[in-house]
């Protein structure tokens, strides 16, 4: 089958870890075959943790520059500094809410503006879905479910050979009871919001 | 039930390579199992430890690698299947046991997983690990992929009682931190129990003994070598007269690219798996039938010498390259699209490479670097050094841990860092012909690991520091491992010891030993003044929980500070602490609410009292 590769980039502590985790179970679920591999050596001290997964029959567990089919970030500015990972057919999907930068605290540097930001990614990649995933995760119960919100509009875009139905079964069965709900509504967010954005 | 002890054969199970790999050490019969914690292998350990709280399986954390080593080989040598695992610079604080323990082989399988990181993501080199193989003459299995790597291991084992050697599995992070569908295979019993024949002529390595040892070993090497151009792991593809050697994940990328580029008709590859020794005739032979020859393997050109050399005995004459300007560096990781292109370049195939976007008008984004933690008490022990030392010219000998970190700005805590332990060794000559004052940085498990020796050296030789041991109660950097001086009763597990950093510190002589609290900074600034006048040497014990821990364990319940109307916006929480919880916001200094701990140390330093507990309304 043919290839699709897929990155995701987070901030430590955002919780992509699971949003792969997930997307590799439903995989299984869709039969289709999937690859992943991650960095997170550093996940908890708060520097950036990023995922590829590779749909489909390739042997890589790893994307290089400009190979993103579908890109997904987690934070604006996150978002922006992985643009070398894209191309022009490149469909990104992004939250809006910024993870203040320490650097930018300290001194050094400013944060990019957000609106310059998104008009750079829609230029220089076929699609950009950009909201403000955390007020969608607070919607849902809780800020930490921006995972699954994000994982709702990636699933929306049709990009991904894996059926909403098997991603909403495994939160079902693969992340935290207590959690479930909140996930599931998380994900039904995100998938309405990136249907909105057309 | 841990799911690695799953019995249903068949079963596919989404694994990560570290998983896997401990699947099929299970699916081997593994029955002991030690380590000494370290990225990218943790796992493997992490979930050996769990499993063995729930099954026969024995699991240690060993106190270094080298006696993790020792501890597996002992029980390897008494019949037991053995596992011992370990990052790649681990594999060099255990070489010494290493280099002998092949002379004397083992009787029940012994794997030694070394973890390769090239590319540094979390280590402090990139060496290549194959190089121990031709180092010790023991044998090297490598894996190309999540599955690969979990049917290997039982045939590690498997090889390892056929030489009765230990073998050597040499991973590389992409190996480790990839996850793929692993379809499990059925689990061998675990014999947990073995006994010791003595038999001093084999086993007690005087020169006598060793210099018929070595002969053995050399014999095995060439059984082994015999193996080698057998096995099922190094295999040929493929069938043009244009040749590619790989290993490792290199082979991944190499598939995907001759896939990509639709020249599988032009190229054959030789895959080895089991790389030392080399399947000579195989590769020879290999040789024989190419006009031209790229190896792509990651680190150094292990196999390309080795190659070279057949090639040569083999009379033939055309090119063979691999690491070379135009080509594949020596250095980092690779990626599938750079051996694409090398592919193309190297034998003149047609090809665009893929495009990236012109990213000149992106504006530069400030970095994102890792830090220490919101309340991580590294960061108050270091402010509170840095304080006391403001005056002083100093040299800040670091070690391996979270606290490495404090390299950064503003707290610019570690001047020198070269490995486990170094921290008290190198200070000891730093003492000895500077007249700066030596202040070094050491966690409680590096401590444990490698540091106790190099302090009874700086009390033997009276040397003139202050060692600082940064005692969070756990290993915190690898993600938080147990170490000889933690509570395990935190953990709700019985039967270990607990050994004190306090009374060891005392036992090596040092006669100026103090003990501070960092979350309270008063009292530790003045306790670090007289700690460090001392002349001698003197340690300072900074005990406080890991914060990530603490919360983990519920030890800890966060209760966050406020930034308060009396701020004058002098910034020195900012500025001096540079604690992640602070951002700014309309150029005023805010607290993250959900980030802060609690640990109130900002709130001690503030020149105007501005920074008060938040109340909960």
């Amino acid at each position: 089958m043919d290839t699709t590769r897929l990155i995701i980039v987070a901030v430590g502590g955002q919780g992509n870890l699971l949003s792969s985790k997930v997307l590799g179970e439903a995989a299984l679920l869709s039969n289709t075959p999937v690859r992943m591999s991650e960095i997170h050596g550093m996940a908890q001290r708060g520097g950036v943790v990023e995922s590829a997964i590779v749909f489909g029959d390739a042997k890589s567990t790893i994307i290089s520059d400009g190979k993103a089919d579908v890109f997904v970030g987690f934070e604006p500015s996150e978002t922006l500094r992985a643009l070398n990972r894209c191309n022009s057919d490149t469909v990104v999907i992004s939250n809006l809410a910024p993870l203040p930068l320490f650097t930018v605290a300290i001194g050094k540097g400013v944060y990019p503006d957000i609106e310059a930001a998104r008009e750079l990614i829609r230029k220089k990649t076929a699609r950009l879905i950009a909201f403000d995933g955390i007020a969608l995760a607070k919607e849902a119960g809780n800020p930490m479910s921006l995972n699954m919100v994000l994982l709702g509009a990636l699933i929306q875009t049709g990009k991904i050979p894996v059926t909403a139905e098997n991603v909403k079964e495994t939160i079902r069965t693969k992340t935290k009871k207590a959690f479930v709900d909140i996930n599931l509504k998380a994900f039904d967010l995100g998938f309405a919001a990136a249907k909105k954005c057309g | 039930m841990h799911k690695l002890l799953t019995e249903n054969p068949g079963e596919k199970m989404l694994l990560l390579g570290n998983e896997a790999i401990a699947r099929g050490a299970i699916e081997a019969g593994v029955a002991f199992t030690s380590t000494y914690p370290g990225t990218p292998s943790s796992e493997i350990s992490l979930n050996f430890f769990q499993m063995s709280q729930e099954s026969d399986l024995y699991f240690e954390y060993s106190t270094n690698e080298k006696v993790a080593l020792e501890v597996a080989a002992a029980s390897a040598n008494c019949g037991v299947r053995s596992m011992c695992i370990m990052k790649h610079v681990g594999l060099n604080v255990a070489s010494d046991a290493l280099m002998t323990l092949a002379y004397i082989g083992v009787k029940g399988g012994m794997v030694i997983l070394t973890a390769d990181d090239p590319f540094l993501f979390s280590s402090q080199n990139e060496q290549d690990n194959r190089y121990y193989g031709k180092l010790s003459g023991l044998p090297v299995i490598e894996p190309s992929s999540v599955e690969e790597a979990k049917e290997m291991v039982p045939y590690a084992f498997d090889l390892s009682e056929k030489l009765q050697e230990p073998v050597l599995f040499r991973t590389t992070t992409r190996i480790n931190h990839s996850t793929a569908f692993v379809k499990l295979g059925s689990i061998k019993p675990r014999v947990t129990k073995g006994s010791f024949k003595k038999d001093p002529l084999n086993y007690v390595t005087v020169p006598a003994v060793s210099r018929k040892l070595h002969v053995k070993l050399l014999k095995n090497i060439e059984t082994a070598k015999g193996i080698s151009e057998q096995s099922e792991y190094n295999f040929i593809e493929g069938n043009g007269n244009l040749g590619i050697i790989c290993n490792g994940v290199s082979y991944s990328y190499v598939s995907d690219a001759v896939e990509g580029l639709n020249i599988k008709d032009k190229i054959k590859i030789l895959r080895i798996g089991f790389s030392n020794p080399m399947p000579e005739t195989r590769i020879k032979n290999f040789l024989k039938e190419c006009e031209k020859v790229l190896v792509v393997e990651e680190g150094e050109p292990v196999m390309e010498e080795a190659v070279k050399a057949f090639a040569q005995e083999a009379g033939l004459c055309f090119e063979i390259k691999g690491k070379s300007e135009a080509l594949f560096p020596r250095l980092y990781e690779f990626n599938p699209e750079q051996v694409q292109n090398n592919i193309a370049k190297y034998f003149g195939i047609p090809h665009t490479p893929a495009q990236v976007p012109d990213l000149s008008d992106v504006p530069e984004i400030p970095q994102r670097p890792p830090n220490l933690c919101a309340g991580c008490s590294h960061r108050a022990t270091y402010y509170e050094i840095k304080k006391v030392a403001e005056k002083m010219d100093t040299i800040y000998p670091s070690d391996i841990g979270c606290y490495t970190l404090g390299m950064l700005p503003p707290l610019s805590m570690a001047d020198f860092v070269i490995c486990m332990g170094g921290s008290v060794g190198t200070s000891c000559g730093f003492s000895q012909v500077t007249d700066q004052k030596v202040i070094s940085f050491i966690g409680d498990s590096t401590f444990f690991h490698s540091g106790i020796s190099g302090l009874i050296n700086a009390v033997f030789n009276n040397h003139n520091f202050t060692l600082v041991i940064l005692d969070n109660g756990i290993t915190a950097m690898t993600g938080h491992q147990p170490n000889p001086g933690v509570d395990m009763g935190n953990l709700k597990l019985e039967g270990y010891g607990r050994v004190s950093i306090e009374n060891i510190v005392r036992a090596t002589g040092v006669k100026h030993i103090t003990m501070i609290k960092p979350y309270k900074v008063k009292k530790s600034i003045e306790a670090i003044k007289e700690a460090l006048s001392y002349k001698g040497v003197s340690v300072i014990i900074s005990e406080e929980m890991c914060t990530l821990y603490a919360k983990n364990l519920r030890l800890l319940k966060p209760r966050s500070f406020v930034i308060t109307d009396k701020c004058k916006d002098h910034k020195n929480c900012v500025n001096e602490l540079a604690c992640p919880a602070f951002y700014i916001e309309e150029k005023r200094v805010k607290i993250d609410e959900d980030m802060c701990v609690g640990c109130a140390v900002c709130a001690q330093i503030c020149p105007e009292n501005a920074i008060m507990p938040l109340k909960k309304g």
